[in-house]
């Protein structure tokens, strides 16, 4: 009790360097579970990029693949599934609903993409939010477009304005004879429905309508003219789908799989998502490591400080000494004041980091689409902000036995 | 009658750079006198008050208070022997500053059980010593420690020391910071509080005028031998 008091009393002396040390390590700690929230927050985004979606199909290729493609819009399909196995898959009478993607052509670096108006209803990400429109509505003509939020910010796109498509990802050679209209704009949702241009499957096959293996055709067809002709889509890249019963989402995964017409591939977006995040999580690791580190460091400037102090507090030493202090009391001081600095370190850690969470949250949520959550700590968090604390109390004891050692051979001498 | 106080045989040199040597043949103090030591700088004063304290102990040779043989003394229990029986003044820096004049002088009974069971009521006892030492008690309870005079700083030490009546007190050059005036003051409530407390006093000084009132005088270098192993041991501990 008395070793707590005189602890406090001689924190409180030096208030400006404990001050600045509780300070570091606090930062740091808060460093450190912000990295540990934005690194959660990201997983969880990151997991909840598509949900309600209990199959992605396309054709055979690799798990990831099909989801980098199909729903980040990263890379390209090695082949299309064609409409008839298509409509085959959407007779299935477990399905419930199927929303074709038809991707390949591009909009100044935006990927277009051709779907129904289905789409809008049945892709949710974040745990079923639905995707809602900032202003206007799904598109009814032909060639009505809707564009991402990214994509209206970006290109400062307004409702009724005019784009054209490229042909291709990267290409110059744009499908200007048939313009699209803008007739909605989405709210930013965090995911890459935000830098995507929404086209109708069968606008996507009217502007190809005059195309022939890769190049424009000698004889054009018109925009009025292309709206008289047949539509119908000859493939699709991938399907979303969802099934009756999640019972029957491994039944149906298989039929497709085995499906003899074509070879075709369907996954479960949350296994490819976990499995994708794996990939990735060696960035993750290495964030951890950095901020555990930093943490380090601040501990270590904590004992700097302690070292550098003992010299001139011998003669307090001595004369705790001399007054009936045993040299245990002398080493008991020392780490019982790197304790309360640790913890009144990750206290104020704790509180920086809510603070900031709570003041940047809505900003990071609308920049990068990254949801922070505002929760208390997890037992994990506590386990870590334990640790500091402990780890704050053990590398005292280098200080602390030194002071040890030094009370025992000064003896009485107040060395002036 | 047995001394209070006896040293015998003692031999002690401290350990690594310093290459200082002590040896006591022979010392011993009666309940209640009231010693005066004389010794200059490097007569081993702070090394010999050091073992009577049991900070140190002897490499050879016995401390014995009122009968407990101070080496004998695991050194946790050495420490609690010295909290409970040896009140403590030295030259200077005698008070954290960080406490109040009232915490540093409550602070002996933290570590001295016996001392704490003497005194009732810690609190009032250290103001009835104060103000007997000449100290006003809003000074003793408010005033920063830092800001005290040296005159003052002094008695608070001295109140820290008698409180809850230890059997021996210790004085280290109590003295040797003040002024002339201000040294007789202190030295004279030293003595009538020492006295009141029924306390053995051992005081070193290099200052002979201070010895007038103590009941016997000794000098530092009749009674202990200094020896020097190293050239470096003129800068060593005195």
């Amino acid at each position: 009790m008395i070793l707590l008091r005189l602890a406090v009393k001689s924190l409180l002396s030096r208030g400006l360097t404990v001050g600045l040390t509780i300070f570091a390590i606090a930062l740091s700690v808060a460093l450190f579970l912000g990295v540990e929230k934005i690194r959660t927050g990201a997983k969880a985004s990151f997991a909840d990029t598509i949900s309600g979606t209990d199959l992605i199909m396309g054709a055979r290729s690799g798990g990831i693949q099909l989801l980098l493609y199909s729903v980040f819009r990263v890379g390209n399909a090695t082949n299309n599934v064609t409409w008839q196995s298509y409509q085959d898959i959407a007779a299935r009478p477990e399905v419930d609903w199927i929303v074709p993607l038809s991707l390949g052509d591009s909009h100044r670096g935006f990927r277009v993409l051709g779907t129904t108006e289905a789409f809008f209803e049945r892709y949710k990400y974040r745990g079923g939010r639905d995707v809602d429109f900032a202003q206007g509505a799904v598109f009814d003509d032909l060639f009505d477009a809707v564009v991402g939020a990214d994509v209206a910010a970006e290109l400062n796109y307004a409702l009724n304005d005019e784009i054209v498509v490229a042909h291709g990802v990267a290409s110059f050679t744009e499908h200007d004879d048939k313009p699209f209209r803008i007739k909605g704009i989405l709210q930013k949702t965090g995911t890459p429905v935000d830098r995507t241009v929404f086209v109708s499957l069968q606008a996507i096959e009217a502007i190809h309508i005059d195309w022939q293996g890769g190049g424009r055709s000698q004889t054009p067809i018109s925009a009025e003219d292309a709206r008289k002709m047949d539509l119908t889509p000859k493939a699709v890249t991938a399907a979303l789908i969802g099934t009756q019963s999640r019972l029957q989402i491994f039944g149906l995964q298989r039929w497709i799989n085995d499906y003899s017409e074509e070879p075709l591939l369907a996954i479960l977006p949350g296994v490819a998502l976990s499995e994708l995040w794996n990939l990735i999580g060696v960035a993750e690791a290495a964030l951890l490591a950095v901020s555990v580190m930093v943490v380090v460091t601040a501990l270590l400037g904590m004992v700097a400080m302690i070292f550098s102090g003992l010299n001139e507090r011998r003669r307090e030493m001595a004369l705790l000494r001399a007054i009936g202090a045993k040299p245990r009391t002398i080493l008991g001081l020392l780490m019982t004041e790197a304790t309360l600095m640790s913890l009144l370190a990750v206290v104020l850690g704790v509180g920086l980091l809510y603070t900031g969470l709570f003041l940047a949250r809505s900003y990071v949520d609308a920049a990068f689409g990254l949801y922070l959550e505002i929760s208390l700590p997890t037992a994990r968090e506590y386990l870590v902000l334990c640790a500091v604390v402990c780890a704050g109390t053990i590398v005292s004891l280098l200080p602390a036995l030194r002071a040890y050692r030094l009370s025992l051979s000064d003896g009485m001498q107040l060395r002036l | 009658m047995r001394p209070f106080l006896s040293l015998k045989d003692l031999q002690f040199e401290w350990q690594g750079r310093t290459g200082f040597a002590l040896s006591v043949p022979e010392l011993s103090v009666a309940e209640g006198e009231k010693l005066f030591l004389l010794g200059e700088s490097g007569s081993g004063k702070s090394t010999l008050l050091s073992l009577i304290c049991g900070i140190i102990t002897a490499d050879a040779g016995h401390v014995q208070i009122d009968g407990t043989d101070l080496g004998a003394l695991r050194p946790a229990a050495r420490d609690a022997f010295r909290a409970d029986h040896i009140g403590v003044i030295f030259q200077m820096f005698n008070l954290l500053p960080y406490a109040s004049p009232l915490e540093n002088i409550l602070l002996p009974l933290s570590f001295a059980k016996l001392r704490r069971q003497r005194v009732e009521n810690p609190k009032e006892e250290a103001l009835r010593l104060t103000s007997a030492l000449g100290l006003a008690p809003e000074l003793v309870e408010q005033a920063d420690t830092r800001e005290l005079s040296i005159g003052q700083q002094q008695r608070v030490a001295a109140a820290r020391a008698l409180l809850g009546r230890p059997r021996l007190i210790v004085a280290d050059e109590p003295t040797s910071a003040l002024d002339a005036t201000a040294q007789a003051a202190f030295l004279d409530v030293l003595m009538t509080q020492t006295q009141a407390a029924g306390a053995t006093l051992i005081m070193v000084s290099h200052d002979e005028r201070l010895a007038q009132a103590f009941d016997r005088c000794l000098d530092l270098s009749e009674i202990a031998e200094v020896t020097r192993t190293s050239p470096r041991a003129m800068g060593g501990p005195l």
